[in-house]
């Protein structure tokens, strides 16, 4: 569990962080809370020549927040959607899913984008990101380009990313007047990768199902309903959609099972949610 | 008042470890430091379950700057013994592979370096060809015929089976008014402590001697054996351990093949070898528990007294059979019946060799398998003949005026009152707070179940029980084994202070206060006059085969001989008092320091004089009075002794009693597992310290849990292990681990010292049934297989239900890929089909160009033809930051040109190997174009099989379908795709061989 030799380049500015990713492209590896990384390059499952540190890049830092939407910089921490005052009520999905993502210990130190870059399946951040129809920002040493999520994740630890760009921001959309959101996740220990996880975001008559962990990434699907009852079919077809990740701790069928039943009980949550928020206003 | 009242034998003693451990100051093995020069060692572990080594090339490895030398298995093989076993067989076990290799995780080769990092550089390249052969997993069907078989000159993959009978159990049967059975298979898992393996090891050739560094446990029986393979004298291998530890729980036994490699690898490279083992070694290579098949009858009334029992045992060893196995089957032989008076039990004990981990110890040792089957037959006894479980519990139990209680296969079970525990744990309070609880979960749409378990601990090994896998004749002609035996030093200084010492290697148990209170109490002292050092030097300290930390031996045994050694002194002293006080030596009683004569407190003469005279004025001492004030106490019990003629054996000294009560709560959709209420009763003699032992219990309550809801060393069909990190082998956390409700009763044991028995296994044993007891309650279903996790769990639920289909016309279509053949793990199969714009004859010339496909392979580093059927070559495959390079032959087949091909090959590198097989078939489409269906299956190993698992079937579902793809694109001249057909085969066939 120690990794193979490599160089190190502690970027001070994103000119220089892209400059070296030009230079390097896929001999490198881009690191900045590590907290996926370390692990992969003591195990030597990755091996990059250069391992580019963002780290000290401080507009790397930045939070933007406008009207609709909040960016975090690629070196933002995942403790702040915790601490970050009143995010609660602009981003309630992601405030209710970061105390899923691992413990207090990895939030204090792993991004917010390396948790979106890394492309786990299971991971609750890509989950919030396709449900909030989020986008990310991808910039090589020219360009700048914008992705939605969607179609940012192509398959397990996957995505869109060129091999010369790095991921400086992602976006998130702020919740919108009569919407609500629920998140639930099913794993055996707390902060475990998910079996399954279901981020809901609801509206009358309209109700929009993000699924985790159960297909190659996140996957979301919209319903022009929010009949509990009919959407029992739909979720049936859904899950069996997904194809069914099979492993050693759980199989397709209990995934397709809890499509079923827990995405229903989130889509509830959400909408007892929305209730609530109507009969306050 | 006096020290002994707050500080003596029973008190609720805080450890006084913890003040140096929770400020950081401990030293653990890690911690030492080594010598200027030592060479740190990684070693090279095998990816495959079974497989022969063909070559092994060692040159680029060397290369490595910094690298001292690579050594391969018969390097290491050519200056060493192999490793004695307890049954002789033909197998051959030796710490690292020769020619051959029988498990994921085998020692191949080792590297050794001026750091690890280079040392693992080196690892990374060395050269090994392996010839895969079928693996063996299922302990059942390693016996059938025609199984492969794992050792040369063993004619079966048997390596012992031993029938026995007690009483007369044929009889019972026959007449049995019921018989009940049941059969279990008991999980691979182990107790993972915090810290793995160290060892610091170096070689005087001027000695011909080792000095070796370690956490190594015990038992000592091994330092025999590591001896004899090093080919020195016992005298020349000095094993030293280190007092302070990450834990063990059994596991660190098994460290004694690693302190022959790592002797060996001082010895043949002429520098001291430091080796530390990582997280992924230890989950896959270090050791584990036996995985156990079980089939259990009982012979019943209809009032539900059990007159018989008839057991069936396979337990799994893994691929060799390393002393001091089949130790896991035999430890529980003589209370085969448990806490049960059953006259009649016939057992068949089979042990078989599969291509896993070799086992060993482990918490609880042979008992968590024993009872898992034990007290499931109980609570389906009660099922079965409609009766009350606790009425089926009790009316079994061996009665309070039996004691000590001679059973059936050989145990006399010390002391106890077993119905009087049961009483003081289920009491109607709590029967009626069960079935509210269960009442109100229930309305609660929930789940709910009582779960029960009865068991008897042992502690204390009669080193004898082992040989009980031999027949008499050939216990006879070896020699008999029999007996238990502990040691421990009580020195007192010149100036009244005490220095302990003990033959156990402490593991974090709490030792040190223990002693302290044994000690203390005994001289009069107060506690901070002692000191103890937890080392054992096998060159300095007194110790036996039996020295070490192991079957719950220290409160019984170890801690009763250090009250020993200090008794005599006490005696010593006491005649050395008599005189100045005038008084009988009798009549001198030690308190508060000083040493005074009973009822006359004024009469005193104060422990440091005495101490003081005895070191600076031997010659003045009355001439009877013995000089010296260091004792060692041997202490060796009289009742435990070799099996007799009829194999009966007193397995153990000490047998402790724990009843269990447990409420599961289970949500039916998503299969968690709660655990709502739990109870543990415990009789386990005279407890030293209250606070020690409730923590003995709740650790081991935690392993239980683990046991019973998480954990397991999962291998896929293939042998192929899937549990190398800690995401994948999920150990519970504080927040998984419920606090149980801890009760106590005191019995006495007639037969150790203080009367103590051990108690940190017990949970061990009893939690996994009682929990599996309340999931079968919750669920009315009896084939409750471990660990219930929450997929299994749902399994379970919704057995025999169906699945609603998807409605017509939604987007599903037929799973891509399924498990091979139904088979478990990591093998997968996929199909699809793909349109190209070229006609058959065409497409078929592209697909046997070597250089068509280079060109499509993305990372395809080379690719040329061997033959013109088979293609080799190296390619880089990645997925994110996940990269590698691997080696991989490609071998074209059954080649009906221009129809239909099949690729099969296999790939190799760091990372691990894989094998695949395609079938690609070529149909004109009439339209000036063909169709390209294929059908694929491939197989992965090595890391990235142990610690990737969760993502490969979705990772080899990404790449055959981008692989393909890009092949018809490429055939068909489209744009080349980002990923490429061939690279993803390739990168299949390499990635999963």
């Amino acid at each position: 569990m120690k990794p193979a030799p490599f160089d190190f380049i502690a970027a001070q500015d994103w000119p220089e962080a892209l400059e070296s990713i030009a230079e390097y492209g896929d001999e490198a590896s881009v690191i900045a809370g590590g907290q996926s990384l370390m692990a992969m390059l003591n195990m030597r499952l990755a091996k990059p020549s250069v391992l580019i540190d963002i780290n000290s890049i401080k507009p790397a830092y930045e939070v933007q927040r406008d009207r609709d939407s909040v960016r975090f910089g690629a070196a933002v921490r995942q403790a702040a959607l915790e601490l970050g005052g009143n995010s609660a009520d602009a981003h309630p999905l992601l405030s209710e899913a970061i105390k899923h993502v691992g413990h207090v210990q990895t939030r204090a130190r792993g991004t917010i984008c390396g948790s979106i870059c890394h492309a786990d399946p299971s991971s609750e951040l890509p989950l919030c990101l396709v449900a909030s129809a989020g986008t990310v920002e991808l910039a090589t040493k020219y360009t700048r380009r914008e992705i939605a999520a969607v179609d940012f994740f192509r398959g397990p630890l996957t995505t869109m990313r060129r091999p010369d760009e790095i991921m400086v921001s992602v976006k998130f959309p702020k919740a919108q007047p009569g919407q609500a959101h629920a998140f639930k996740e099913i794993a055996e220990r707390h902060g475990d990768f998910a079996l399954a996880s279901f981020a809901a975001i609801v509206s009358r008559g309209k109700t929009r199902l993000a699924v985790g962990a159960a297909a190659d990434r996140p996957v979301a699907r919209d319903w022009p309903t929010d009949s509990l009852s009919d959407l029992q079919d739909a979720l049936n077809d859904f899950a069996w959609d997904l194809g069914g990740n099979e492993d050693h701790h759980a199989s397709a069928r209990y995934r397709r099972s809890l499509v079923r039943t827990v995405g229903l009980e989130t889509i509830r949550a959400a909408q007892q949610r929305l209730n609530a928020q109507e009969s306050a206003a | 008042m006096s020290v002994t009242s707050t500080c003596g034998i029973g008190s609720a003693v805080q450890r006084v470890e913890d003040d140096t451990l929770l400020a950081g100051r401990g030293e653990f093995a890690d911690d030492l430091g080594v010598a200027p020069g030592t060479l740190h060692m990684a070693i090279l572990r095998s990816p495959h379950a079974h497989a022969r080594i063909d070559r092994l090339e060692t040159t680029k490895a060397n290369a490595v700057p910094g690298v001292r030398t690579v050594l391969g298995g018969n390097d290491l093989a050519k200056a060493s013994a192999p490793l004695m076993a307890v049954l002789r067989t033909p197998m051959t076990v030796r710490p690292c592979a020769v020619d051959r290799t029988r498990y994921v995780g085998e020692p191949i080769a080792i590297a050794l370096s001026k750091d690890r990092y280079l040392a693992e550089d080196a690892i990374d390249l060395i050269e090994v060809n392996y010839s895969p052969l079928p693996a063996v997993m299922n302990p059942l069907q390693a016996m059938a015929d025609d199984t492969p078989l794992l050792h040369e000159g063993l004619d079966h993959n048997l390596v012992s089976d031993r029938s026995f009978t007690y009483g007369r159990p044929d009889e019972a049967f026959s007449e049995a008014e019921h018989i009940v059975e049941t059969q279990i298979t008991y999980p691979r898992n182990s107790c993972t402590p915090l810290e793995g393996y160290v060892v610091h090891a170096s070689y005087d050739p001027g000695k011909d001697a080792f000095t070796v560094r370690s956490n190594f446990q015990g038992p000592f029986s091994l330092h025999p054996v590591m001896a004899r393979s090093l080919g020195v004298s016992e005298n020349r291998l000095r094993l030293i351990s280190i007092p302070n530890s990450g834990g063990s729980f059994g596991i660190k036994q098994a460290i004694y093949p690693m302190i022959v490699l790592t002797a060996l690898a001082a010895k043949l490279s002429g520098s001291p070898v430091s080796w530390v083992e990582d997280r992924l070694e230890h989950l896959t290579g270090a050791s584990s528990a036996t995985n156990r098949a079980t089939s259990i009858k009982a012979a019943v009334q209809k009032d539900g007294r059990i007159l018989a029992l008839d057991w069936d045992q396979v337990d799994d060893v893994g691929a060799y059979l390393r002393a001091p196995e089949p130790a896991s089957l035999y430890r529980m032989h003589g209370n085969l019946a448990g806490a049960y008076d059953i006259p009649n039990v016939k057992c068949r004990n089979r042990v078989v060799v599969t291509n896993k981990t070799p086992t060993g110890l482990n918490r609880g040792f042979g008992g968590p398998q024993h009872y898992f089957a034990l007290e499931r037959l109980v609570h389906q006894i009660a099922i079965e003949l409609g009766l009350d479980r606790i009425d089926v519990i009790k009316q079994n139990l061996v009665p309070a005026k039996r004691f000590p209680y001679k059973s059936a296969s050989g145990a006399v079970l010390d002391s106890g009152n077993y119905e009087a525990l049961v009483e003081k744990v289920l009491t109607p309070q709590v029967i009626s707070d069960l079935e509210e609880r269960k009442q109100k979960s229930i309305s609660a749409g929930k789940l709910y179940g009582i779960g029960f378990a009865a068991v008897v601990e042992p502690s204390i090994s009669n080193m004898g029980y082992i040989t009980t896998a031999l027949t008499p004749a050939q216990r006879a002609k070896a020699g008999s084994k029999g007996g238990a035996i502990a040691s421990a030093t009580v020195s007192i200084d010149p100036t009244g202070s005490v220095s302990v010492t003990c033959d156990s290697v402490p593991q974090g148990q709490g030792h040190e206060t223990v002693l302290i209170q044994v000690v203390s109490e005994i001289l009069g002292l107060s506690p901070e006059f002692i000191q103890v050092n937890g080392e054992l030097d096998t060159q300095k300290d007194a110790w036996s085969i039996a020295a070490g930390n192991y079957s719950s031996r220290f409160a019984g045994a170890v801690a009763g001989s250090a009250a020993l050694a200090a008794e005599r002194l006490r005696e010593r002293l006491a005649q050395i008092a008599a005189s100045s006080l005038n008084v009988p030596p009798q009549a001198v009683e030690f308190v508060d320091g000083n040493a005074r004569a009973v009822g006359n407190p004024e009469n005193v003469v104060s422990f440091q004089r005495l101490a003081g005279a005895a070191h600076w004025s031997p010659g003045s001492l009355p001439s009877h009075v013995q000089r010296g004030l260091t004792e060692t106490a041997q202490w060796s019990p009289d009742e435990l002794t070799p099996p007799n003629e009829e194999d009966e054996i007193n397995s153990s000294l000490a047998y402790g009693f724990v009843f269990d009560v447990c409420g599961l709560e289970i949500d039916p959709n998503s299969g968690a597992a709660r655990i709502d209420r739990y109870i543990t009763g415990h009789d386990a003699g005279r407890l030293l310290n209250p606070l020690l032992a409730d923590g003995q219990i709740y650790g081991a309550f935690a392993h239980a849990v683990g046991a019973s809801l998480l954990e397991e060393l999962a291998y896929d069909d293939d042998g192929n292990f899937l549990s190398g990190t800690l995401g994948d082998y999920l150990l519970p956390t504080t927040c998984e681990v419920a606090r149980p409700e801890i009760i106590h009763l005191e019995t006495p044991s007639p037969f150790t010292p203080l009367g103590a028995k051990g108690l940190g296994e017990g949970n061990c044993m009893s939690t996994p049934v009682a929990i599996a007891n309340a999931a079968a309650d919750a669920l009315g279903y009896q084939d409750i297989q471990l660990p219930l996790t929450r997929s299994r769990m749902f399994e379970m639920i919704s057995r025999g239900a169906g699945e609603t289909p998807p409605r017509e016309g939604s987007k599903n279509q037929e799973p891509y890929l399924r498990a091979k053949d139904g088979k478990k793990g990591r093998s997968v199969e996929g199909h699809g089909k793909t349109t190209l714009s070229i006609r058959p004859e065409a497409a078929w010339t592209m697909l046997l160009n070597p250089q068509t496909l280079g060109a499509v392979i993305p990372g395809c580093r080379s690719i040329h033809a061997k033959t013109p059927e088979c293609f080799v070559g190296t390619v880089r495959i990645g997925v994110g930051a996940v990269r590698g390079d691997f080696d991989f032959e490609v071998n074209l087949t059954d080649m009906h040109p221009p129809n239909s091909i099949r690729l099969s090959g296999a790939g190799q590198g760091a990372l691990g190997a894989g094998s695949g097989e395609g079938v690609l078939t070529l149909e004109d489409d009439c339209a000036g174009g063909s169709t390209l269906t294929y059908r694929f299956s491939v197989d992965v190993n090595g890391k990235v099989a142990a610690v990737g698992g969760r993502m490969l079937d979705s990772v080899a579902r990404m790449l055959a379908g981008e692989f393909f793809d890009a092949l018809a694109a490429e055939i068909s001249g489209a744009p080349k795709r980002r990923l490429s057909f061939m690279q993803r085969l390739l990168r299949m066939i390499g990635l999963k061989k």
